[in-house]
């Protein structure tokens, strides 16, 4: 099926940029352009998630002869949040919350992209230096005064990240980075309908080989527009009439409905 | 090489019309499952003469709606529901103004503290068990003696022997209590100290638990204090309308949680339903209504209870860290 005459414009265009920002720059090494499709998700009434893509370009320098199979992993973090885990226990024959940890400033969205599974792009050190992989992304967590990363195979760890998972919210996946050409990939960044408002910095990293040979950063803003913002704004910050005005609104609704159902 | 539709394109944004985002949930919802929820809760409060809070809460939280959310934004619900009801009592003259006034300080009083509760509770990672022991704790009490009054009631009228018992100007046993006060439209005589207690207890209830209390007001109203029943159903109406007026205002100034779309929303399924439903009521024998009602307050408490007897199929919650002003 083809995609609709403006989107092939747009990718031509896109195409054309990177084609020029690549040609354009100093040759040492293999360099790396990614541009995003949108640097501005607007959330309106409408919205049920949306998808980003991310097109990047792979320079070579002169030296280097095409034919160098190349892999991709796109990251994809989303604004800083902190989370409490907290985890069930029996007591007195009832399931209730006994155990608790924070995890501070975390991402609230994470997403890492790759053309192939990570274990097959490079081993596990440099797995843990390029901090590739949603097991190896920093997870702080508060231990009374002291900050902390939790290691991979923490209990609470690995629930945060199960049920942000569930939730659609941490996604790991190494179908979602195609290759157009040798060096020209495309990846698609899924976002949920429950994602969160925010920055949602992109970090995109090319290996070959097994070793980290280019990157490139990237950001983009997702945020309430319209009648959305609006509300969230006003309810933040004029607290007092945002509820003085929900509390008239239930009247005048009670109200109308009692004159419109009115039998005498 | 072919850009085909793939999922970056071929399923951007495409607009739903069913769908609508909440801007303070943060989440789409669909509009006709809500407003479904929001009739048949209504129709179930108007057959009645409830609030629904006890259904429309739990209800919210299964959809996906975040719990503080759910229980913040029913009460706005239950101010429109109790708005629409209040006023056509307030028509026919059915209404004590005087009692609610008094109900209503106390009410104010348990509110504030409910809503202080509720904060504190939800700090500690407490609030899911505490609304979960407190329903299945009033639910139950409240659903078996509701049960147990009715089948009686049943019982007697099959035998067709003695009256009811009736319970106006039987001796109470706060009757020896100081301040008392004299209510005109009930006819009734009797220590403000009672009344405050039975206004705060349902404002605090109705604060951290998200329901308005009015099936644990009429009752209260009637055994305790002998309201006599034309003037009961109005007078709560009005109280549970002033304390959910109050409820929406202290949760707004105290987190971030009231949805005004999920609450428009809500509102006019509850109000459109509410309607159906008291016409519904009226067709209806007294006792065998309390016997229904009494049946789905209980069925409602042994849902919490299993909730918290079998083992979570999840052990691990995670929730934002308190978002407080």
């Amino acid at each position: 099926m083809r995609a609709p005459a403006p989107v092939r414009l747009a990718v031509a265009a896109v195409l054309a940029q990177l084609t020029f920002l690549a040609l354009s720059a100093p040759a040492s090494a293999e360099r790396l352009v990614i541009s995003l499709s949108t640097d501005r998700v607007q959330i309106a009434s409408n919205f049920t998630g949306d998808d980003i893509a991310v097109f990047g370009s792979i320079d070579l320098p002169a030296y280097l002869t095409e034919g160098i199979a190349y892999d991709v992993a796109v990251t994809v973090q989303g604004p800083r949040q902190s989370f409490t885990t907290r985890r069930k226990e029996r007591v007195l024959g009832l399931w209730v919350n006994v155990d608790s940890r924070e995890f501070v400033e975390a991402p609230a969205y994470l997403a890492v992209l790759s053309n192939r599974p990570l274990a097959d792009i490079a081993d596990g050190d440099v797995q843990r230096r390029e901090r590739l992989g949603i097991a190896n992304v920093r997870l702080l967590q508060r231990i009374g005064p002291d900050y902390a990363d939790t290691v991979a195979d923490d209990v609470f760890r690995q629930a945060f990240v199960r049920i942000r998972s569930g939730e659609g919210l941490y996604i790991e996946s190494d179908a979602d980075v195609s290759f157009l050409t040798g060096t020209v990939f495309r990846a698609t960044v899924p976002l949920p309908p429950n994602v969160p408002t925010g920055r949602f910095d992109v970090d995109v990293k090319v290996f070959a080989a097994g070793q980290l040979v280019a990157r490139d950063r990237a950001a983009l803003t997702i945020s309430k527009v319209g009648f959305e913002h609006f509300v969230a704004v006003y309810a933040r910050d004029h607290a007092l009439l945002y509820g003085l005005a929900v509390a008239l609104m239930a009247l005048g609704t009670g109200w109308l409905a009692s004159v419109i159902f009115r039998r005498d | 090489m072919r850009f085909g539709r793939t999922r970056a394109f071929g399923c951007v944004a495409r607009p739903n019309p069913v769908q609508i985002y909440l801007p303070i949930a943060e989440l789409p919802v669909n509009v006709f499952l809500i407003l479904g929820m929001g009739i048949a809760v209504g129709f179930i409060s108007g057959m009645f003469g409830v609030g629904g809070g006890f259904l429309m809460t739990p209800l919210l939280i299964f959809v996906g709606i975040p719990p503080a959310v759910s229980v913040v934004t029913v009460t706005a619900h239950m101010a429109a529901s109790s708005a629409s009801g209040a006023i056509a009592y307030w028509r026919k003259g059915a209404i004590d103004f005087g009692l609610a006034g008094v109900l209503l300080l106390g009410g104010m009083v348990g509110t504030g503290l409910g809503v202080w509760v509720f904060t504190i509770l939800r700090r500690f990672g407490q609030l899911d068990l505490a609304i979960g022991i407190s329903y299945v704790l009033l639910l139950g009490i409240i659903g078996s003696l509701m049960i147990g009054e009715s089948v009686q009631a049943i019982l007697r009228s099959r035998r067709k022997t003695a009256q009811p018992p009736r319970l106006a100007g039987k001796p109470r046993w706060f009757a020896g209590l100081p301040f008392r006060m004299h209510f005109r439209r009930s006819n009734l005589d009797v220590s403000v100290l009672p009344v405050l207690a039975i206004g705060g207890g349902i404002g605090f209830l109705g604060a951290v638990m998200g329901i308005s209390g009015g099936f644990m007001l009429v009752p209260a109203l009637i055994y305790l204090l002998r309201v006599p029943t034309g003037v009961v159903l109005g007078t709560s109406l009005v109280l549970t309308l002033a304390t959910m007026a109050a409820a929406v205002l202290m949760h707004a100034l105290s987190s971030l949680s009231l949805d005004v779309v999920l609450a428009l929303i809500l509102m006019v399924g509850g109000v459109m339903g509410a309607q159906f439903g008291a016409r519904a009521g009226q067709a209806m024998r007294g006792e065998q209504l309390r016997l229904l009602l009494g049946l789905l307050v209980l069925a409602v408490g042994l849902r919490f209870l299993i909730d918290l007897a079998l083992p979570p199929g999840e052990m691990f919650t995670v929730l934002q860290t308190e978002r407080v002003r």
